[in-house]
């Protein structure tokens, strides 16, 4: 499944764009709506094809969440783009109370996750959006590898019935999946390679990194597992403890806070059902700040480095 | 007249610098700054009483950039006011730098509140105000928001919880640009007619040019002698003014001058014409 030969590094929000155009073409009742992001969020795409079923609501992420839960009572697939700050901070009551109470199938699409955003800031990198989404009842969550997942996800979250949040990144990442042979199955995690000692269970940009981290540990002699959690609601539980009991140890890495993201997620499931060491990389109850996405990432610990250093460390604790 | 001059010297030199830190970041707002250059050289030079020697000085009046992305004209005009070092300016953006690409209260010296999430200030204002009311202190407070960012709900919220409280110690400036990221403002979603809205919204309302040092001054004026109520000033202006390429032109919202384009901005505001070296 992973791919060998080098692909140019993409953002997934351009696969997003790609997807809803799409879709658009393939089923009449999409609709889109933004919030003056059009031209980030690449919903701009569809709007150009599709201007009579593209909604730009200004700067009004609340109300735009409200108006997309009645356009999907009326029918309408309505995919809600603008930066998941503002998808899941500023409209959270409206996504909870108007879109996930009553059940409306409305596909929350939110780019410039994560400190990747780079240079805006902490205003502008959502370091919480995984938990706040993860939190709400009935709430699926993605939270796409590479481009190519993030275009299977889209096109997946449409077909699914209810609230779907799906998490995109700014920044241009390398493409881990090969196009023509990846298949999303919503809810099922990935094993992406074998190994004994400990697994690494990754998700969005991180996964990439993940299956570095498992080189650099090779070359240590330890074998790591490596799995690609898409969903990370609902999750896979019984993938997760099938590794806590093969590798006995487990390396969680996100792009986000250790707190409520996936590293959480893997440690209530692990905690519940089979207890065994669990690390969690991820960012550590601090907001982001102005820099450049590699800078960032160095300084936040989220590189392949910090994940392999922190699953040989946690072996020697097993 | 001579006060006068003395601005427009100064809204230069933070032309200079807005094209400048931008050019160096390499990204950040250029649109929405040079719009809001002279109300904000009128607010520090001018109208707002502050101390760059004492930030923390507690009788201050106090400043709310609300429209938070445009931080480049604030940290230009809090450098040349004497809050940091000019030479700070070049760090806009950068990795470990006090300046952010959204203002940061816990970074920089000046900045009242951190903002960058649209539609905020406002509110925030309203509190800094009441909290001056409650202290009996002669403390004013100045929010500035774009006229994009008004079409958050929370603006009017805020909005009526001032003309409900009757928060004559708040002035709140619309940078009134007619562009958003996406466009105009009226295409997007239309605004008009904005006077009425804010007068129904019990404020008194003032419209001038956002360009024009006497008007800008006599609008501030006419909001501290009035009584009862907040004031609203409504600037029309030009996104991108002064640097003709940017001007009223929206991809200029978000985005940085290449070398270029750098070179022709500078030399369009005087610079440059010793054939002096930009690096
Ligand atoms: C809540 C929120 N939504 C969206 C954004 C992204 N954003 C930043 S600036 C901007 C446009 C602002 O337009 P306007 O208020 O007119 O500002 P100006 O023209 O003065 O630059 C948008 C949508 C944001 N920062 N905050
Ligand atoms: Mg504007």
């Amino acid at each position: 499944m992973t791919k060998n030969t080098a692909k140019k590094n993409t953002a997934t929000r351009e696969a997003y764009g790609e997807a809803l155009v799409e879709l658009g073409r393939e089923n009449r009742n999409i609709v889109v709506l933004d919030a003056d992001l059009s031209k980030s969020t690449k919903t701009e795409m569809f709007a150009k094809e599709f201007p009579e079923r593209f909604f730009n609501m200004g700067i009004a992420e609340q109300n735009m969440m409200g108006t997309a839960a009645g356009l999907a009572a009326s029918g309408k697939i309505p995919f809600v783009s603008t930066f998941a700050v503002f998808a899941t901070g500023r409209a959270f009551d409206q996504v909870r109370n108007s879109i996930a109470y009553p059940g409306l199938n409305v596909k929350i699409a939110a780019t410039h996750a994560g400190i990747t955003v780079g240079q805006d800031g902490a205003s502008h990198q959502s370091v919480e959006d995984i938990a706040i989404m993860r939190a709400i009842p009935g709430m699926t969550v993605i939270n796409p590898a590479d481009a190519v997942e993030a275009k299977a996800a889209v096109k997946a979250a449409a077909l699914m019935e209810g609230p779907v949040y799906i998490r995109l990144g700014r920044h241009k990442v390398p493409v881990v999946f090969d196009e023509e042979k990846y298949e999303f199955k919503s809810g099922k995690g990935v094993v992406l390679q074998e190994g004994g000692d400990v697994t690494i269970i990754a998700t969005g940009i991180m996964v990439a990194q993940a299956l570095e981290a498992s080189k650099l540990l090779s070359e240590k002699g330890i074998k790591a597992k490596v799995v690609n959690i898409h969903t990370i609601k609902p999750l896979d539980e019984d993938l997760i403890i099938e590794c806590a009991k093969q590798t006995k140890a487990i390396i969680t890495a996100e792009e986000h806070s250790i707190t409520g993201g996936l590293g959480s997620a893997v440690a209530e499931v692990v905690s519940e059902r089979f207890p065994v060491p669990v690390k969690r990389v991820g960012i550590k109850d601090r907001f982001g700040q102005s820099g450049l996405p590699e800078e960032l990432l160095k300084l936040y610990n989220l590189t392949a480095e910090d994940i392999a250093s922190a699953a040989a460390e946690l072996i020697r604790k097993k | 007249m001579n006060d006068i001059n003395f601005l427009k010297k100064i809204a230069l030199q933070v032309r200079k610098d807005i094209v400048e830190m931008t050019y160096h970041a390499g990204s950040g707002h250029p649109g929405g700054s040079l719009s809001a250059v002279e109300i904000m050289v009128s607010l520090y030079f001018s109208v707002m009483k502050v101390d760059p020697k004492n930030p923390d000085w507690e009788d201050r009046d106090r400043f709310v950039l609300s429209k938070g992305h445009a931080c480049p004209v604030l940290y230009s005009v809090l450098a040349r006011k004497g809050f940091f070092s000019p030479e700070d300016l070049k760090t806009l953006r950068k990795f470990g730098s006090h300046l952010q690409g959204h203002p940061s209260r816990l970074k920089t010296p000046g900045v009242e509140v951190s903002a960058g999430s649209l539609g905020q200030g406002l509110s925030v204002a309203n509190g800094i105000a009441i909290g001056a009311k409650m202290l009996n202190k002669d403390i004013r407070v100045y929010c500035l928001m774009g006229d994009g960012e008004i079409q958050e709900g929370s603006v009017w919220e805020a909005a009526m919880t001032a003309g409900h409280r009757k928060l004559d110690n708040l002035v709140a400036i619309v940078d009134y640009n007619n562009l958003q990221i996406d466009g105009w403002v009226e295409d997007v979603k239309g605004l008009a007619p904005l006077a009425d809205k804010w007068r129904s919204f019990r404020w008194h309302v003032i419209g001038i040019d956002g360009h024009d040092f006497d008007q800008i001054l006599s609008a501030f004026n006419e909001a501290e002698q009035t009584k009862g109520c907040p004031t609203v000033i409504l600037a029309e202006t030009v996104k991108g003014k002064g640097i003709s390429f940017m001007e009223n032109k929206a991809e200029w919202h978000g985005k940085a001058p290449n070398r270029q384009e750098y070179i022709e901005a500078l030399e369009e505001l005087g610079f440059l014409k010793g054939g002096e070296s930009i690096d």
